[in-house]
């Protein structure tokens, strides 16, 4: 069966959306990265959606709920790489994709995770310099 | 001249299906990027609603001129179980199923002609046009 | 009118007369703009249209001039009037150009038919409706011309009044001077949310001290740009609102709520580069 691809890197969890994601895909994709995150104990999710050509109310309540699932197994969400015409195009039809967070690139994206990660954790690695 | 073509809505596929044949007449029809953009999702939108809420039925997508003007136009219908209240149905989050509610409400606002004719029990027909 | 015109083979035999009159007419006429044309390009223009003119005469005759034969008339036709109306022309100079044909024609025929009334009359209808069609066509494709200086200023306008600057690392800004219509503001959005990709900006201050007046429909695009920018993870700041400004957008229900707003562009800058993680200081003398 057709999948999206997710990436570990260390505690976290990347998605890039590649395709023209129908209805299932999206479904099988929520239900894939609650899964991993529970198994990696990842502490964020990355999902890269710059090649996606548009977002629409499905996709909009994916990513949220994506984005409120995880924050319940204690992990961040961030969408990365939002198109200027896919983003005009949701303010229009109105969808605000309340609960997640956004950022222009992925090492923007990741520059977020790490400043969310909860101080005070067991860690064994260092922590970046801020 | 006007273009045609008619498409069977019936499954998440045939959504996608949809999009593509939008995007393709589209750029066609000479639409800017985030123009494309608006036409794509509310062609996306509607053809949810056909499947979810109208048990499937077909789309007809349409090059049309007026005055001079080009524009795309989708029709969206279906022999499902129509809408009893059209103005209810219009509004931002109101939904029967488990969506957002936004894909009718939305679909307006994405477009410049928006026009629905439903009935309970006689389908529902939606045509949107954009003009470039 | 039945009676094939004899106006065709006329002026094939006319053609330097006709020529050396309608000169004259248009020389001896006020209108001619030396300032704008030379005499030397008006003879270019005019000889190549009268031969023009009798090629297609003699192809297809007076009776239309939307033939195939008259294409290429159509076309130099076309591209005369364009000219002018770039150039600066008035409407009535333009067609001058067509209609001061009319009286070496009318002296040709006059002088050929004088013994023949009947004739004669039916050649001055021909030549009649045969200018005029082509005035009329000059002055469509006038307008056509100056409808196409108007765009071509209206999106030089547009694109000069848009300048998206950056002015420091991850921070752009977008001074906004003059009236704000809806569709200018859709361009200023788009450009400035591609503006935003491109440079990888965190922060892009919207200044509106150079906007005199702010509507509904404005400050709605305006709060759409905010969201939209956002929803790319980039935040705006607007500033540069006028305290009259302030007072209508209030007026209107307008609150701007949930948008950093700040009355000076200083003052935005300085909370761009909070946001950015930079921070100016005074150099110790």
């Amino acid at each position: 069966m057709e999948k999206i691809p997710i990436l570990k890197m260390g505690r976290f969890l990347l998605v890039s959306i590649q395709v023209d994601m129908h209805d299932r895909l999206a479904m099988t994709l929520q239900e894939d990265l609650t899964d991993r995150i529970v198994k990696e104990n990842a502490r964020g999710v990355l999902i890269d959606i710059s090649s996606m050509e548009i977002v629409d109310s499905f996709i909009g309540r994916m990513l949220g709920s994506i984005a409120s699932m995880s924050r319940m197994l204690n992990a961040e969400t961030v969408v990365v790489g939002m198109q200027p015409a896919v983003a005009i195009t949701m303010v229009e039809l109105g969808l605000s994709l309340s609960g997640v967070r956004t950022a222009l690139d992925v090492e923007k994206g990741m520059e977020i995770l790490h400043r969310f990660r909860q101080p005070g954790e067991e860690e064994t690695d260092i922590d970046d310099q801020a | 001249m006007t273009r045609h073509e008619k498409i069977e809505v019936r499954s998440s596929d045939d959504v996608v299906k949809v999009r593509q044949r939008v995007r393709a007449l589209a750029v066609e029809a000479g639409f800017s990027l985030v123009d494309q953009t608006k036409i794509i999702t509310a062609a996306s939108e509607l053809a949810r609603n056909t499947v979810n809420y109208g048990g499937g039925g077909h789309a007809i997508v349409s090059l049309v001129k007026s005055n001079g003007r080009t524009g795309l136009r989708l029709v969206f219908e279906d022999r499902g179980p129509g809408i009893t209240d059209i103005e209810l149905a219009m509004q931002d989050g109101y939904s029967t199923g488990a969506g957002l509610g936004l894909g009718l409400s939305g679909s307006r606002r994405l477009m410049h002609e928006f026009e629905i004719d439903s009935a309970p029990g006689q389908g529902t027909k939606v045509t949107v046009t954009r003009w470039r | 009118m039945s009676t094939k015109s004899n106006l065709p083979g006329l002026v094939r035999r006319y053609e330097k007369e006709i020529f050396k009159d309608w000169m004259k007419e248009q020389l001896a006429d006020f209108s001619l703009r030396a300032d704008l044309i030379s005499e030397t390009e008006l003879r270019g223009q005019s000889a190549q249209f009268l031969e023009t003119f009798r090629e297609a005469l003699e192809a297809d005759g007076p009776a239309s001039i939307k033939g195939r034969s008259w294409d290429e008339l159509r076309t130099s036709l076309e591209e005369i009037s364009k000219s002018r109306a770039r150039l600066g022309f008035s409407p009535s100079e333009t067609a001058t150009f067509v209609f001061s044909l009319k009286q070496p024609l009318f002296a040709l025929v006059q002088k050929e038919y004088e013994s023949d009334p009947k004739v004669l009359s039916a050649e001055l209808w021909t030549i009649n409706l045969l200018i005029d069609k082509l005035g009329i066509f000059t002055m469509e494709c006038f307008h056509k011309g100056r409808e196409e200086v108007i765009k071509r200023q209206q999106d030089e306008m547009l694109e000069l009044s848009t300048p998206v600057v950056k002015i420091w690392d991850q921070i752009l800004a977008l001074p906004l001077i003059g009236t704000l219509d809806s569709a200018r503001t859709q361009v200023v959005m788009e450009s400035l949310l591609q503006e935003i990709v491109q440079t990888s900006s965190m922060v892009a201050i919207i200044d509106i001290t150079g906007v005199p007046m702010v509507d509904t429909l404005v400050a709605q695009h305006l709060i759409k740009t905010v969201s939209a920018a956002r929803l790319m993870g980039a935040e705006c700041i607007i500033s540069g609102i006028r305290p009259q400004i302030a007072q209508t957008m209030v007026h209107l229900g307008v609150t701007f709520s949930d948008i950093a707003t700040k009355a000076t562009l200083a003052d935005a800058i300085r909370s761009a580069f909070a946001a950015v993680g930079c921070r100016v200081v005074r150099r110790e003398k």
